[in-house]
């Protein structure tokens, strides 16, 4: 069946260029180590909010030439009161490839120094510029996004088996113990569920080790979810248990906990697939959502959310727009995964005509 | 007559609905290792007997259930304690609360008179490339994060010098004139209206659309254009009736929607609603104000959903018959 929507989905023609971004974004994210020239933590306080690096093919003589590139200089124009970067052209550095720069664990196991590309050790290579801090936008983008693109997946695969069990025992058993666990997952449902977020991220001690917080921001995410997949799945399976199969089960004796899990669950397969497709956005704008307001990942980790915390002031909207890098980037694979889950489930689910 | 009967079960429904989500906010909020009261200590404004005063309408020193015994007495009576700043919370709320449900409200008006015309019309011309245009368009629509959005909006603003940058009224807001206040208001408005505008007519244009391909293909449809009405007469009087109705139910989740997209949106925009509200309550741990506007957030949600119910009773028939 997977082999069937993988190939359903290279036949569509927006699906399969939505595959390949994110096939791009993921091996990027994965060998984020290499490619990015500096590490997560590198910072140069000279060097804040410098802009994005110029890389030169051509020299001043009008011939071709390795590329290479000039650092910035910060001046502080006290006439006008404003800082001002301006090109070194008294030294070029020259862009090297492959070659050996900052060490770095790849993956955090294997020690390797070699990046994709660096300069030299005087030369700072900035091709997205740097933030308030000096540190280099492109590499913490990298970074950011192994968090922001993989907290999703995680909160789903927490979430989902939640939901499926609360959904299968409430709509299995019936009665008084469907009429309490659906009033309260319409409890939950009923704060809005931003507010349910924000809440719940506040109230997270602050003396918290970043995988620690990242682990609980998963979990959070997750208590967000649960109530209203739950309430499908328990419509499903109010249907699914009259089955005969369902019947024949029971006679034989299975426990009420494996026919919910053997015989009635599997049968929601397919809406699953679908309903996880098409959250996962959902759960990717939420975390860059809290982060932004500063309650999800904190600094010095980076997501995209809390890089583009720094584009709330006026001043770095209009002066230094690459520190809204990042808002594209979700933008780009929320749209993606959209595309990608329109289209699933059209394949899964034909007479459905939403897209 | 059963109409009202209808409604009145259903607004009853209400009530233990809220007990619940007073409770599940109550346990959350006590989850917190924060001193609730610490804020307030620290505040020198605040007299020693305002606190103390608060002490015992929580009753801190008691069980958590008798707390939240008192917590729901005191919520009833209408007295919502005060802020850490020494202010009324009701007061508060009262101040915010008519920004959101203005800014939801024209949204929601805006989406409709947007959105419904346009899942109609890609329906229509379902497969064509005015239908696959519009998809797309959504598509995007829906991939905006809205703070993101709104902080490009906020520099165009900034940029162009054509909109007021954030909040809901000018300086001189008083000393205006009525047919003045209003302009300025609508002004300050429509920033954050197209954020939650465009982020919120994708998912509405493509229910719609849906539902009409669905009945589009219904029995009664191919009988109606059989019998050889016009295509428009077929459209507007026999297949949009029923493709309208499950739009219905919807709003109420728009509207749920709207409310937690309207807190990113404000925070961007400095604008007085109950989201930021929140935000800012959370961000001081101002427990008063969080578990009442938390309240009011869900309260409004539901009434929501209840208005939906109500008006899908008075357009739908087939509910009133099963009820």
């Amino acid at each position: 069946m997977i082999r069937d929507l993988l190939k359903a989905l290279w036949k569509d023609k927006f699906a399969r260029i939505a595959l390949i971004v994110l096939g791009v974004i993921y091996i990027a994210l994965f060998l984020a180590d290499f490619i990015a020239p500096y590490t997560k933590d590198f910072s140069d306080r000279t060097m804040a909010y410098v802009p994005p690096s110029k890389v030169f093919t051509i020299d001043e003589n009008g011939k071709f030439s390795m590329p290479y590139t000039y650092n910035y200089i910060r001046e502080f124009d006290s006439e006008t009161l404003q800082i001002k970067y301006s090109l070194d052209r008294s030294q070029k550095h020259y862009i090297k490839f492959f070659s050996k720069g900052q060490p770095y664990k790849f993956l955090g196991l294997i020690p390797m120094k070699r990046h994709l590309f660096t300069t030299d050790s005087d030369g700072r290579i900035f091709l997205l510029g740097t933030d308030i801090n000096g540190r280099d936008v492109f590499s913490r983008l990298l970074f950011g996004g192994r968090i922001s693109m993989t907290i999703g997946f995680l909160a789903l695969f927490v979430l989902f088996p939640i939901g499926l069990l609360y959904g299968g025992i409430s709509g299995y058993f019936g009665g008084r113990t469907d009429m309490i666990m659906m009033r309260f997952a319409e409890g939950v449902m009923s704060i809005p569920s931003f507010y349910l977020l924000i809440i719940l991220a506040s109230i997270l001690p602050s003396g918290m080790t970043s995988s620690q917080r990242f682990m609980l921001i998963v979990l959070i995410l997750a208590l967000i979810g649960w109530a209203g997949f739950a309430r499908v799945v328990r419509g499903m399976v109010l249907s699914i248990k009259s089955e005969d199969y369902v019947q024949a089960a029971k006679s034989i004796g299975a426990s009420k906990l494996r026919i919910i899990t053997k015989h009635i669950l599997p049968q929601t397969t397919s809406f699953v697939i679908v309903a996880m497709t098409l959250s996962v956005p959902s759960y990717i704008l939420s975390e860059s959502g809290l982060s932004f307001l500063g309650l999800g990942i904190q600094q010095p980790d980076a997501s995209w959310g809390n890089m583009l915390k720094e584009a709330q002031e006026f001043t770095n909207i209009l002066y230094r727009p690459w520190l809204l890098t990042p808002g594209f980037l979700i933008f780009v694979s929320v749209l993606a995964f959209n595309l990608i889950g329109d289209t699933i489930r059209d394949v899964l689910d034909p007479k459905s005509k939403v897209r | 007559m059963d109409t009202i009967k209808y409604i009145i079960k259903r607004i009853l429904q209400t009530i233990p609905l809220l007990i619940i989500v007073s409770m599940i906010s109550f346990f959350i909020i006590r989850l917190s290792p924060v001193d609730p009261l610490a804020e307030l200590k620290l505040n020198p404004s605040v007299s020693p007997e305002t606190v103390e005063k608060e002490r015992a309408r929580l009753g801190l020193d008691k069980p958590i259930i008798v707390q939240y015994g008192k917590w729901a007495i005191s919520f009833v009576k209408g007295d919502l304690g005060v802020t850490s700043t020494g202010e009324k919370v009701s007061q508060k709320l009262g101040e915010r609360i008519p920004n959101t449900l203005l800014l939801t409200t024209i949204v929601i008006l805006l989406t409709w008179l947007v959105g419904v015309p346009l899942g109609i019309i890609a329906s229509v011309r379902w497969k064509t490339n005015l239908d696959r245009i519009l998809t797309v368009l959504t598509s995007i629509g829906m991939a905006i994060p809205s703070f993101f959005f709104a902080v490009l909006l906020l520099m165009f603003a900034v940029k162009s010098g054509w909109f007021p940058i954030g909040g809901l009224t000018s300086p001189n807001f008083a000393d205006m004139s009525f047919g003045g206040k209003f302009l300025d208001i609508t002004h300050h408005l429509i920033l954050p209206v197209i954020v939650l505008f465009t982020i919120s007519l994708a998912g509405l244009q493509r229910q719609m659309r849906a539902n009409m391909l669905d009945v589009l293909d219904s029995d009664y449809v191919k009988f109606a254009r059989a019998k050889g009405l016009s295509e428009n007469a077929v459209i507007y009087k026999h297949a949009l009736r029923n493709a309208v109705n499950p739009m219905i139910t919807l709003l109420g989740f728009e509207f749920a929607g709207l409310l937690s997209g309207a807190a990113l949106t404000e925070y961007v925009f400095q604008y007085p609603g109950l989201g930021r509200l929140i935000l800012e309550a959370v961000l001081k741990s101002d427990i008063n104000l969080v578990m009442a506007s938390l309240m009011m957030g869900a309260i409004m949600l539901v009434a929501g959903n209840l208005i939906a119910d109500i008006l899908l009773i008075i357009t739908d028939p087939r509910i009133r018959s099963k009820s």
